[in-house]
This record gives structure tokens, C-alpha cells and sequence, in this order.
């Protein structure tokens, strides 16, 4: 069953148009990737899958689990069960980690129609996915995101995504910034997400973390185009070739079946 | 003597001449003030003569100002002139209109009840809804009056204070605002009807926090309200003023005055949150709140704390302020101000150092909404003799939208050169990408705004008693619906 489906998807930010028609279908259980030079339009695409306002549809459709994504306000999609780990984690002074965590976890589960959880029933679930991040509980009694590292804020973003368990999970750009060892707690932390009910959509410039979450499809895309599509192996030619090259063969390819 | 005496009975005769409503609850004196109407309100307290002489003293020296043009206008407010012959001073205790029933009651403000979570017994009181039941919260005031009795505590309205403790209030009354402060505060001291009236003994630390809730049955302060405290040698106290409830009131001008007396080694935490009707959206109507609060850290290692949450009325001049006197004394500042739609506030705080290592802490948070404009003005001045004093000051503004103002009035006198100040400040705007940020973990518009706005405002909230800094969490949410977005 599709969980996503984008139709000839177009968008565009302050009257610059950088979507230019994106089909992509992730059907339930699937690991799909996009790679892609800078600027081609990856994190764009991220931003107006989660509905950021500031990012202006202009053509195309957007199914949801069934439901009209487009017509969505950020909440509602996330309701939904659609979860960005964000490039750049924001940071907000005064709001403690574990207590913003209880309040999003608390409006899906209403959404939902599920039972809020109190402080009581919060805290084992808590606590068994900060083992799982390898992050310290001491961070939690912090404020959101402020005067953590770098490589912190990625490791809260996926530990946000552990404790919310949406069906389909947006990695914009996740590995950027990590060391090795993050890097390898992080994809640690994805992995363990995997479900047959759960999709992810991971976004990255580099082959590199491929090789430690390893996607059922891969996606190039080239200047708010899927350009290619194929499996594993894709990622692999990427980084031998070059996305210069694979623009190219495609271009030609295009060419040639018009 | 005999010639006071002659005064009253004229006076009292007089009461015929204007023609008053024998009905008490309708008993209205006529608009503008003059000599005779302080007479008219001393008598009709009962007050002793000191009391008149009193405010006959302050009402010529008002005069005087407002002869002179005194009015303040140097701070950074806006408002047309007001017409002080155009104000009824007194009028007896009145019963609020009574509903009989909340589903009477504007509808707006039934909500606002709701949302914060506002027990239905207490919803009836604050909307005066005519019941027969007993209310708890009465028979918890009775019985809490009377273990305040037994520790000597007193705690009443300011009339009976004059009446019953005519001695103590003799003594501290303008001691620490005398009526010569302030173009308002001369008012106030001529024409105030009511107020609060804490004497906390030797020793004693008050075990519950006063509020002017218990007093909610007692009669309605009124706009010009004065409230004094004293806390004697080793004492403590914790006092809540206001309610979180939105109070609409006819009166326009409200001009109260606080003193606050710390002996030494007493301390005196004084709450507040002002919700008054602010005025509509497009600024009409809302009540002008001139206010004077001052505390005196009158002994050694005495402490005054003042937790302010202002999010009501459309003009807010407030400076709640300390006088170190003492030596080690401690005066601390903490205070949310909020401006939303055409609200202005102009608000900080006085620190006064005269004793030696004193000490005052000020962290004081803006918001500004709509057209808000929110001025923080403070002074802190360390005199000749405060050798060791400190100053810690923090004041940081949060803009919301791009048609507010935040402004930062800070003065600093310093006189002895062993002081140490520090001053920090910032500002800064709820950014798109934050309310995404919180959108996109699931959160509505307007609680992501109402979290990022109390995360700002932590460092007050946790001065507040539980109970209080909940309700206030609750009210800025409230106070900034459809400020985003």
C-alpha cells in the first residue's frame, strides 16, 4: 500500500521556483533516499512535505496515508504521523527537553484519540530511548536544543523521531556535521526504526551514510527533477561518478526517448 | 476637637442636600473632588482624625501639582488629558450587578473562565452571580482568619485597620510612599477608600499565603486602592495580589498604592498578576493603571521580593521598587510584562541603596504583540554610605509580529566606588522557524507560541507560588491569542 504518493509536484520559495515536478511513490516498510548536488532542491522538498509555510506549492498533489497532504497544516501532518529530523535543529530557551517531548508526544496521541500520558507512564518509554541514542539523561533536563553540539542536536532529532514513532520519517541531511562515531550511533538509532510499518525518507549529499542505513530505492535529484532511480548500487556509482556525470547520462537518456 | 466635631455633623447633613439614594447600595457621592468630598469619605469610614488630616494634607499638595501641570509625562506612554472633576471618589460598597446564573455572563469571559481552569464556585464569585449556597472558599476564609489570629498575624481591609489598629497604621502609613512621591500618589492618599492590611508579629513566619482572594466576599477595593505591610523583626510573609481572571471595571483610573515595611531580619515576597480589561482590539476603552509600590528594607538582612505578571490594562506606569536600608538587606525584581494590540506599558523598578552590601537582583521580561509597545524603565542608584553594594539586572524583550515597540529606559547612579553592577540585556522575536520547529513535533499554532513565550518567562515564573505560576502560564497563552499567524 502507498504511504506517499507525489504526483508532478512543483514549488517554490520567495517567487524562485525549485521544485519543477516530482513524482515518488514510498509504499509501507520502504527505505527510499534522495541524493543530490547542493541546491538541486532535496531539503525543499523536505520542508514542503512537513507543510513549512513559507514554501509555496504551485502544482502537483500530495497523498498522504490516504489523506490530501497538501491541504495540511504542519501539526496536522505531523498528527498524521509524518516526523522531519531537521538539518538544523532550532534551539528554544526556557522549554525543557523531556517537557517539550511529553507535550508533542501528549497532541499526537490526542489527535489520535489516544490517552495522554502522564509523567509517570512518560518516563520508562523515555528512558529506554535515551539507552537506545546513547544520549545522557542530564540533556533532557535542559532547554530544547540549547548549547547542545552539533552532533547532540542530530542525536535529539532522531531520539524525537524514536520517542513519536511516525509512519513516515523525512532524515534531512542527518549525517551532516557527525564524526564517525555519531554517525554510527545515529544510523544505529535509524536502523532500530525499521519496521514494516514504517517508511523513511533519507535525505543526503553523501554515499557515506548508506552504508550504514541501507535503502530498498535511491532517487538523484537534479534541479528539482528525479533524474534517476534505481537501488542500492545507485548510491554507489553516484560516488564513483559524480553527480555531474549521472546528469548527463540522464540528459542524454532523456534525449533520446524524446 | 469640638470643631471637627461641627464638620462631621455638617457633613453628615450635607448627605441630605445631595440628595443620596437612602438605600446604601446605590450611595454615590457626586462627581469631581474637593475638600468636602475627602471630608465625605473620611466620615463615611469612620475614620479618626489623623486619617482626615491626612489626606486634606495630600489633596492640597496634589492640587499644588496639579496646578503646576504635574502630572508625569515623562514616560513613554500615550493617553488623552483625564478629567479628574469627571470621577465619582466614593461610592459605598456596592453589590456587582448579580446575575443569576454564569449563563447570563458574557459569553467571552465564561470562555476565558474555562480556559483557565477556573473552579466553578470561584467562576460565580468573580462574575457575581447571586447564590445562597455557602461557598467553600468563604468557610476556608472564616477558618483561616481565625488560625491567622492566633499567631497575632492581622489581616484585613485597610477601614478596618484605621478603625482597629489605628496606632500601627499611624505610624507606617506614608512612611514609605509619603503623599509628596508622586502626582498619583498624592490622589491616592486623598481619596483612597480601601485596601489590605498585613501586621505580621515578632517572629512569626505567616504560614499560608495571603491573598486578596480570601478577602473576594469583603468589600470591592475600589480604584484608588492602598495597601500596607509590615513585617516585623524576623518575620516573613507571602502576599498574592490580583487574579488571573479578566476583572472589568467602569472606572477608567486606577491609581493604588503599596508600601511595604521589612524590619530586620523579616522578609516580604509580594505577587502580583494585573489582568484588567485591556481594551478592545483596536485599543478602545481599558483601564489606565498608574500605580506606586515601594518596599523598605527598613531593618537588617530584611528582604523584599516583588513578582510582577502584568498582562491587563491598557496603560501600565509601575515601578515596584526597594529602598536598602538596612545593611545585607536583599531587594529582588521579577516581573513579565505583556503588551498585546494597542496596550502600552512602561514598567521596571527602583533599587535604592543606602545600607551597606546591599543587594538587588532585577529580571525583568517584555513581551510585546499587535501594536504593543512595552518600555522597561529602571533605576538603580547606590548611595554614598552602601559600600559592598551589588546589582545584578537582566532585561530581555520578546517582539512578536512587526508592529510592536520594546523599549529599555535603564539609569544607573553610582556614589561609592566599591559597587559592583552588572547589567545584561537582549531582544529578540518569535522566529518562523521556531513555531515550525514545535508545529512540526505536532503542537498548535498557539501553544507553540504560548511554550516559546513561557520558556522566556521562566526565570520569573519559578519566583511565583505554584498554584499562581500555572494560572499565569495559562493567561499569557490567552493574552496573546491571534497575536501570530
Amino acid at each position: 500500500m502507498n504511504l506517499l504518493k507525489i504526483e508532478n509536484l512543483h514549488a517554490q520559495v520567495d517567487g524562485h521556483e525549485i521544485l519543477k515536478g516530482i513524482d515518488l511513490t514510498i509504499h509501507t516498510g520502504e527505505v527510499h533516499s534522495i541524493m543530490g548536488p547542493n541546491g538541486s532542491g532535496k531539503s525543499t522538498l523536505a520542508q514542503v512535505l512537513s507543510r513549512r509555510p513559507s514554501y509555496e506549492v504551485t502544482a502537483g498533489s500530495v497523498s498522504f496515508n490516504g489523506k490530501d497532504l497538501l491541504a495540511m497544516k504542519p501539526e496536522d501532518a505531523a498528527c498524521e504521523g509524518l516526523f522531519l529530523a531537521f538539518q538544523y535543529p532550532i534551539e528554544i530557551p526556557g522549554i525543557g527537553n523531556a517537557y517539550f517531548l511529553r507535550s508533542a508526544l501528549n497532541a499526537i496521541r490526542k489527535y489520535q484519540g489516544l490517552d495522554e500520558l502522564d509523567a509517570i507512564d512518560f518516563l520508562p518509554l523515555f528512558r529506554e530511548k535515551l539507552k537506545l541514542l546513547e544520549m545522557d539523561e542530564t540533556l533532557m533536563n535542559r532547554s530544547l536544543n540549547e548549547g547542545f553540539s552539533g552532533g547532540e542536536k542530530k542525536r535529539n532529532e532522531i531520539f524525537q523521531m524514536a520517542m513519536l514513532e511516525p509512519k513516515l520519517a523525512i532524515l534531512d541531511e542527518t549525517d551532516s556535521g557527525l564524526d564517525i562515531d555519531a554517525l554510527r550511533i545515529v544510523a544505529q538509532g535509524v536502523n532500530a526504526m525499521r519496521d514494516p510499518e514504517r517508511s523513511m525518507l533519507v535525505i543526503t549529499h553523501y554515499q557515506r551514510l548508506l552504508n550504514y542505513i541501507v535503502p530498498d530505492f535511491v532517487h538523484v535529484l537534479v534541479d528539482g527533477r528525479i533524474v534517476r532511480s534505481g537501488g542500492p548500487e545507485l548510491a554507489l556509482e553516484l560516488e564513483e561518478k559524480g553527480y555531474v556525470s549521472i546528469e548527463a547520462d540522464s540528459r542524454q537518456a532523456a534525449g533520446a526517448s524524446a | 476637637m469640638g470643631s471637627s466635631i461641627n464638620e462631621i455633623r455638617d457633613l453628615t447633613q450635607q448627605d441630605y442636600k445631595w440628595g443620596f439614594v437612602t438605600d446604601i447600595e446605590d450611595e454615590r457621592a457626586p462627581r469631581g473632588l474637593n475638600q468636602d468630598i475627602i471630608r465625605l469619605i473620611s466620615v463615611k469610614k469612620g475614620e479618626p482624625e489623623f486619617m482626615l488630616e491626612w489626606r486634606l494634607k495630600a489633596f492640597r499638595h496634589w492640587l499644588s501639582l496639579e496646578k503646576a501641570q504635574a502630572e508625569p509625562k515623562w514616560a513613554n506612554i500615550h493617553y488623552g488629558p483625564i478629567d479628574y472633576q469627571d470621577i465619582v471618589y466614593y461610592s459605598a460598597p456596592k453589590q456587582k450587578p448579580a446575575l443569576n446564573s454564569l449563563s447570563e455572563l458574557d459569553p467571552e469571559i465564561l470562555r476565558t473562565y474555562e480556559k483557565l481552569g477556573i473552579p466553578l464556585a470561584e467562576q460565580q464569585i468573580l462574575a457575581g452571580v447571586a447564590v445562597d449556597a455557602v461557598f467553600d472558599s468563604v468557610s476556608v476564609a472564616t477558618t483561616f482568619k481565625g488560625k491567622l489570629a492566633e499567631m497575632g498575624i492581622i489581616f484585613c481591609s485597610f477601614s478596618e485597620a484605621v478603625t482597629r489598629h489605628p496606632a500601627l497604621v499611624q505610624k507606617y502609613l506614608g512612611s514609605v510612599v509619603p503623599h509628596t512621591d508622586n502626582f498619583f500618589a498624592a490622589l491616592n492618599a486623598a481619596v483612597f477608600t480601601d485596601g489590605s492590611f498585613v501586621y505580621v508579629p515578632k517572629g512569626v513566619r505567616c504560614p499560608l499565603e495571603l491573598s486578596t482572594y480570601f478577602r473576594i466576599n469583603a468589600a470591592e477595593t475600589g480604584q484608588f486602592e492602598r495597601t500596607l505591610i509590615i513585617a516585623d523583626e524576623g518575620s516573613y510573609v507571602s502576599y498574592l495580589e490580583g487574579c488571573t481572571a479578566p476583572i472589568r471595571d467602569e472606572n477608567q483610573l486606577h491609581a493604588a498604592v503599596v508600601e511595604l515595611v521589612a524590619l530586620d531580619n523579616a522578609q516580604i515576597k509580594y505577587s502580583t498578576v494585573q489582568n484588567w480589561y485591556p481594551g478592545d482590539k483596536e485599543g478602545r476603552g481599558g483601564i489606565y493603571n498608574f500605580v506606586t509600590k515601594r518596599g523598605k528594607c527598613a531593618g537588617v538582612n530584611s528582604r523584599i521580593s516583588w513578582t510582577q505578571v502584568e498582562t491587563g490594562s491598557a496603560i501600565t506606569w509601575k515601578y515596584p521598587g526597594c529602598i536598602l536600608q538596612g545593611d545585607n538587606s536583599v531587594g529582588e525584581f521579577y516581573s513579565v510584562a505583556l503588551t498585546n494590540n494597542y496596550q502600552q506599558a512602561d514598567t521596571g523598578t527602583k533599587m535604592i541603596h543606602i545600607g551597606k552590601n546591599t543587594r538587588s537582583t532585577i529580571v525583568s521580561k517584555g513581551i510585546s504583540a499587535g501594536h504593543g509597545q512595552n518600555s522597561y524603565r529602571g533605576m538603580v542608584k547606590i548611595l554614598k554610605g552602601a559600600t559592598g553594594a551589588r546589582n545584578y539586572t537582566q532585561c530581555d524583550s520578546l517582539l512578536i509580529g512587526d508592529k510592536c515597540g520594546a523599549h529599555t529606559f535603564p539609569y544607573i547612579e553610582v556614589k561609592n566606588s566599591s559597587a559592583h553592577m552588572e547589567h545584561e540585556a537582549s531582544t529578540s522575536k518569535i522566529g518562523e522557524d521556531q513555531l515550525f520547529y514545535l508545529q512540526q513535533r505536532g503542537l498548535k499554532l498557539e501553544d507553540a507560541v504560548s511554550m516559546i513565550v513561557n520558556g522566556f518567562c521562566k526565570q520569573v515564573f519559578r519566583e511565583l507560588p505554584m498554584e499562581f505560576a500555572v494560572e499565569a502560564q495559562k493567561l499569557l497563552g490567552i493574552s496573546l491569542e491571534g497575536s501570530v499567524g
